[in-house]
């Protein structure tokens, strides 16, 4: 039975690295569900294993067992020009070091997943302009990713994953690269995302980042410990 | 990804790194520039000989010693065609052919103690202006039939050697030395120029008994025959066949027609060519070597790029179509620049020496280079396409 109102429903997902006595569990026996709209906080320390389920939930890798279901989709079975497809529509991501091209213009860096999509180069220039401006970058449109500040880029690359309306933005340590200012305006422009209904998953380590999220889960040694709600206000 | 945005996108990538596009494109130039050129020789020679050859004259027929393909590639047999058998076929052929044995010889040429060295001294019967088209005199006449039974040492100069000692004199009743024996110059034959070389205006006729006697030579050179008419040409042909072949194997003289000499030189032309085409071939491989190289470079500076991409939703062909149309895009100006510089070489070329552009060689330049752009650029290409979006963005 699929629900609707889930975006990911994950069972027993375990990731191992390596064969024979080299072999090492990154997750193991992982199960996560994550409805629509929810604003979720993935924390632990480095090493354990957060990235590695970033990555599971934004169809980059793919897990050695287990069920991992996306928007009612069962992902185990996707081909790789598949899961390109639902990166493309389904999934926005932001990155620690923001990942950029450096040779493309803030302007051609927001349209590159419409390009992708097929939308025509009028309406996602449109589109891309509009985003940019939301978010405060109107003046720097045309400006390479070297002539702006961290945060500037890291709201260039807020709405490249913007660009093709995700329901579900992944954010991995968003503010990792970010002085604390610049790192509020980001963790602000999210929760505004997340008001405005989109799913938003965001994985730390800084404790003050985490519990902006309603929602809070950690990771230890590759295997969830616990869930918790929101216990501090910001 | 439509077709614009992968120009758009492969352009950006070529540009970005301009030294390196510019080096690996210069590869495919001088490989496309090599085949343009050196086909256009080789067709600019075949093209000037097949007419040099049918400026002869439609009837000629050509008499020479040996199997004319051993002699082109081989050691060559020894010589049986003698001054006696070329009488004896003059003989048979006074009704449907003028017969004109010859012999030449290097030699020095002197008069008044002026001397020309490596002139051809060409021994011949009066039957020569009638027989060839170079016989034409200009000033005087070609010596006759009694000068030359009456055993008279006389000659008749080419024009290069008529400037050389005779500018603005009259040269007839002049004594030469050909070699080390005096002549009675009697004619001057027309100008014919200079080919591949040669010039044909620096020759001295004289009558084959003479040449025979100073020189001891009585082995014939060639014995050109011209038939009176065009209808003749296999008649006489076979003519010359049944006499010579009374006194000599088939592998002691060839028979060759305007179209037969044509052809043998075309077989020879067309083996220059396609040896000079393939080592051209070979540098335009070399470059398809160095884009395939500098592709695998870029794919590895790339390749958080291409996990980047991967990650916005890049497919796998969108990522092989675009560095596959930077592969085809570096190769393709390269041979485009490659045949632009051939074709202006090919023309300066052609003022001095003889070359004919082709137009199948261009077109053949152009599809090699496209095709070595797909060929060497389609590994790196695949290599980018298979990268697996997590390990690309992950390194570094």
């Amino acid at each position: 039975m699929k629900k609707v109102d889930e975006i990911i429903r994950m069972t027993d997902i375990t990731k191992t690295y390596g064969e024979g006595e080299a072999e090492t569990t990154v997750l193991r026996d992982i199960d996560l569900v994550v409805k629509k709209g929810e604003f979720l906080g993935i924390t632990g320390r480095s090493g354990s294993g957060k990235s590695t389920l970033m990555h599971i939930i934004g169809l980059l890798d793919s897990p050695t067992s287990g069920n991992y279901v996306l928007n009612g989709t069962d992902t185990s079975k996707l081909k790789e020009d598949e899961l390109a497809f639902r990166r493309n529509k389904e999934i926005g991501f932001v990155f620690q070091s923001f990942n950029l091209l450096p040779k493309l213009s803030a302007l051609e860096n927001v349209i590159l997943p419409a390009i992708y999509a097929g939308i025509n180069n009028k309406e996602r220039t449109e589109k891309a302009t509009m985003l940019l401006t939301m978010l405060g970058l109107e003046n720097h449109i045309g400006k390479k990713p070297n002539q702006m500040s961290g945060g500037q880029q890291q709201r260039v690359a807020i709405a490249r994953a913007l660009m093709n309306d995700p329901e579900l933005i992944l954010a991995d340590e968003p503010t990792g690269n970010l002085d604390t200012k610049s790192g509020d305006d980001v963790m602000k422009t999210l929760r505004h995302l997340n008001d405005e209904g989109k799913t938003v998953i965001i994985i730390t380590h800084e404790h003050d980042i985490a519990i902006q999220a309603k929602k809070l889960i950690q990771l230890e040694d590759g295997m969830l410990m616990h869930e918790r709600k929101k216990t501090v206000a910001t | 990804m439509n077709i614009e945005e992968l120009f758009v996108l492969s352009t950006k990538a070529i540009f970005a790194n301009k030294l390196r596009s510019f080096l690996t494109t210069l590869g495919i130039t001088i490989g496309v520039f090599a085949i343009i050129v050196l086909v256009s020789i080789g067709s600019g020679l075949q093209t000037y000989i097949t007419n040099e050859i049918s400026s002869l004259g439609p009837n000629i027929i050509d008499v020479i010693p040996g199997n004319s393909l051993l002699t082109a590639f081989g050691p060559g047999t020894q010589n049986k065609l003698t001054i006696s058998l070329a009488q004896g076929l003059s003989d048979k052929l006074t009704s449907t052919a003028q017969v004109a044995p010859l012999v030449e010889v290097l030699t020095t040429v002197k008069y008044k103690n002026i001397e020309s060295k490596n002139v051809y001294a060409i021994g011949t019967t009066y039957v020569y202006p009638k027989a060839v088209v170079y016989g034409k005199t200009v000033i005087g006449t070609f010596f006759s039939k009694g000068q030359e039974q009456s055993g008279a040492n006389v000659a008749v100069i080419g024009y290069t050697v008529y400037s050389k000692y005779f500018k603005n004199q009259n040269p007839i009743g002049q004594k030469i030395f050909i070699g080390n024996e005096k002549y009675t110059v009697v004619g001057v034959t027309e100008k014919s120029g200079v080919s591949l070389g040669v010039d044909h205006d620096n020759v001295v006729y004289m009558p084959l008994e003479a040449a025979h006697s100073q020189f001891g030579i009585d082995r014939l050179t060639e014995i050109v025959v011209n038939a009176k008419s065009q209808e003749l040409v296999p008649i006489v042909k076979t003519q010359i066949n049944t006499v010579l072949s009374k006194k000599l194997t088939k592998d002691e003289f060839s028979i060759q027609t305007g179209d037969t000499l044509v052809n043998t030189i075309s077989n020879i032309t067309n083996m220059l060519s396609l040896a000079l085409g393939g080592i051209a071939a070979i540098s335009l491989l070399v470059g398809g070597i160095g884009v395939a190289n500098i592709m695998l470079v870029s794919v590895t500076e790339r390749t958080k790029e291409i996990g980047l991409r991967k990650a916005l939703g890049a497919k796998r062909n969108d990522i092989l179509a675009q560095f596959l149309l930077e592969a085809v895009m570096l190769s393709v100006t390269g041979g485009i620049i490659g045949i632009i510089l051939g074709m202006l070489a090919s023309i300066g070329i052609a003022i001095i020496l003889v070359s004919t552009v082709t137009w199948w060689s261009v077109i053949l330049a152009f599809g090699f280079s496209a095709a070595v752009g797909i060929i060497f650029g389609m590994a790196p290409a695949l290599r980018a396409s298979k990268l697996n979006p997590i390990d690309a963005l992950r390194y570094e």
